[in-house]
């Protein structure tokens, strides 16, 4: 089975020490638990707990969602561009869910 | 508006209340959560920025960015960011955690709100300090849904 | 000629009335003028917009061959970008015998050009085919529909708007032509025109068809809602379009 659509904003390029905006978009329903079905049935829970971004294989962003992340989850943080690499994304979830997404980063 | 109030004045009966077991937090909850977060420290106010729209369309996703001032070296940076909604059926949202290679302690997501309350971001600094910062939203309903 | 010119007047009443009835064209607005400045940013940037996880979706399954001696889209109609570039501008419309939505149309092509099952209504392989081939008429103009196989169909869709539905027994017309801008529960009432289809619904947390939305409609005021794919809703979709006539196709839109 195909894994999760995902969209990763990273600009191509960036000059050395520019601060760089880095966006990571998944698929996912986020099922909190606490909705019914139409026969009043609760549907069960299926949400990402973590989301991971590496650089050249070190950790530089995580985060634990515990609740309360909408559907489809955006997280977009900032990384000041010292070195040319690549960045790994890695999301974790319930039902051994799991997506991985790459994207290049070129610093002149 | 409550959602009683809200089911009375619409013509259409287009509000529902929100699917939630357990429709509100109690403010137990909501303390709860800040407490495993900060133990016995006591936050700061202050340097924490949390951004919500006032006034939000729709509970199910709102966006929300946090910005901590820091100087984001190795020795004085942000280690992490706290997301709570008092409102919540689960007040904890999530925890962003950070390094100097981020530049900036700074980050955008798209979180539920179940109601109309009070969201605190709480920030853990690399040296042992907590700084909390909050925004009050106001959370309407979209018209015409699947339920009725 | 008495008969010619006793019809020819009341074809220019009915005209005047009809006419009157509607807003003024150069008065329509697209539901993109009530989104906040927060959700109007998310609708603008491909980077934010989840319907764009859709849209990803929907670009590969146009490529892809659905089975080993089917043709894929591709094969067919070749770069979608090209091929597709105002085709959703121009429907419904008859193909053979029937009335079909732009997700019927896909459907059509599916079961005949490649021998495969139709996909359920609001599946997600629908929707996202149906996101990918909208989204190449994106600011194009919806079409007048002026076409006289048309008429029969439009005439219907036009009933369905005015007509009054439901318990609480108020026509589409009653919010939407005589209505808008007011509020309803606290909410602005749109328009309601269809230029962003299919949308992501920040209520539905997914993307989803303006038939799916006409059905929340009627179950707001308690009607029993026609089926998706239904001559009805495929003829008030009809009419919705061509009450948007000239309007650019905003898909896929953002919403509340």
């Amino acid at each position: 089975m195909a894994q999760a659509r995902t969209l990763i904003t990273v600009p191509a390029q960036a000059k050395k020490g520019e601060l760089v905006l880095v966006r990571a978009l998944i698929q996912h329903p986020m099922e909190n638990g606490f909705r019914h079905d139409e026969n009043g049935r609760r549907i069960a829970r299926d949400m990402i707990q973590s989301f991971r971004c590496s650089f050249n294989g070190k950790e530089v962003f995580r985060a634990d969602l515990q609740g309360g992340i909408a559907a489809n989850p955006l997280m977009q943080f900032t990384l000041l561009a010292q070195e040319s690499g690549t960045l790994e994304f890695l999301w974790e979830g319930d039902n051994n869910f799991r997506a991985q997404a790459k994207a290049q980063l070129q610093v002149a | 508006m409550t959602t009683t109030r809200r089911q009375m004045l619409c013509l259409v009966g287009a509000a529902t209340v929100l699917p939630a077991p357990v429709a509100h937090a109690s403010p137990d909850s909501a303390r709860q959560a800040l407490q495993s977060i900060l133990g016995n420290a006591k936050p700061q106010t202050g340097r924490v920025t949390i951004e919500l729209p006032p006034l939000v369309e729709n509970g199910n996703s709102v966006v929300v960015q946090v910005s901590v001032s820091s100087p984001m070296t190795a020795q004085d940076h942000v280690k992490a960011i706290h997301l709570v909604a008092e409102g919540n059926p689960l007040p904890s949202i999530m925890t962003a955690y950070f390094y100097p290679e981020n530049g900036r302690a700074t980050f955008t997501s798209r979180i539920r709100l179940a109601e109309s309350q009070r969201v605190w971001a709480i920030a853990q600094m690399s040296d042992g300090s907590y700084w909390q910062g909050h925004a009050d939203t106001l959370v309407t309903l979209s018209a015409c849904t699947e339920e009725r | 000629m008495k008969v010619f010119l006793r019809w020819a007047c009341w074809m220019l009443v009915a005209h005047a009335l009809w006419a009157q009835a509607e807003i003024p064209l150069d008065q329509r607005q697209s539901g993109s003028v009530l989104l906040s400045a927060s959700n109007l940013a998310l609708q603008n940037d491909p980077g934010l917009h989840p319907a764009s996880l859709w849209l990803l979706e929907g670009e590969a399954l146009w490529k892809t061959p659905p089975s080993s001696s089917a043709p894929s889209c591709a094969s067919c109609h070749g770069d979608a970008q090209t091929s597709m570039r105002d085709v959703a501008t121009k429907y419904p419309r008859p193909r053979g015998a029937q009335l079909q939505n732009l997700e019927g149309q896909i459907n059509q092509c599916r079961v005949q050009r490649q021998q495969q099952p139709a996909w359920l209504w609001e599946s997600a392989p629908l929707l996202s085919v149906t996101s990918w081939v909208a989204h190449q008429a994106k600011g194009k103009a919806i079409d007048d529909f002026a076409s006289p196989h048309l008429k029969a169909d439009l005439a219907a869709g036009r009933d369905l708007f005015f007509q009054r539905m439901g318990q609480i027994n108020l026509s589409c017309a009653q919010c939407h032509d005589q209505r808008w801008g007011q509020k309803l529960a606290g909410v602005v009432i749109p328009q309601a025109h269809p230029t962003g289809y299919p949308l992501y619904r920040l209520e539905w947390q997914g993307v989803g068809s303006l038939q799916r939305r006409l059905r929340n409609c009627m179950n707001a005021v308690r009607a029993e809602p026609y089926a998706l794919g239904s001559l009805e809703l495929t003829r008030l979709e009809l009419y919705l379009m061509w009450r948007a006539r000239g309007m650019p196709l905003e898909a896929p839109a953002l919403r509340p």
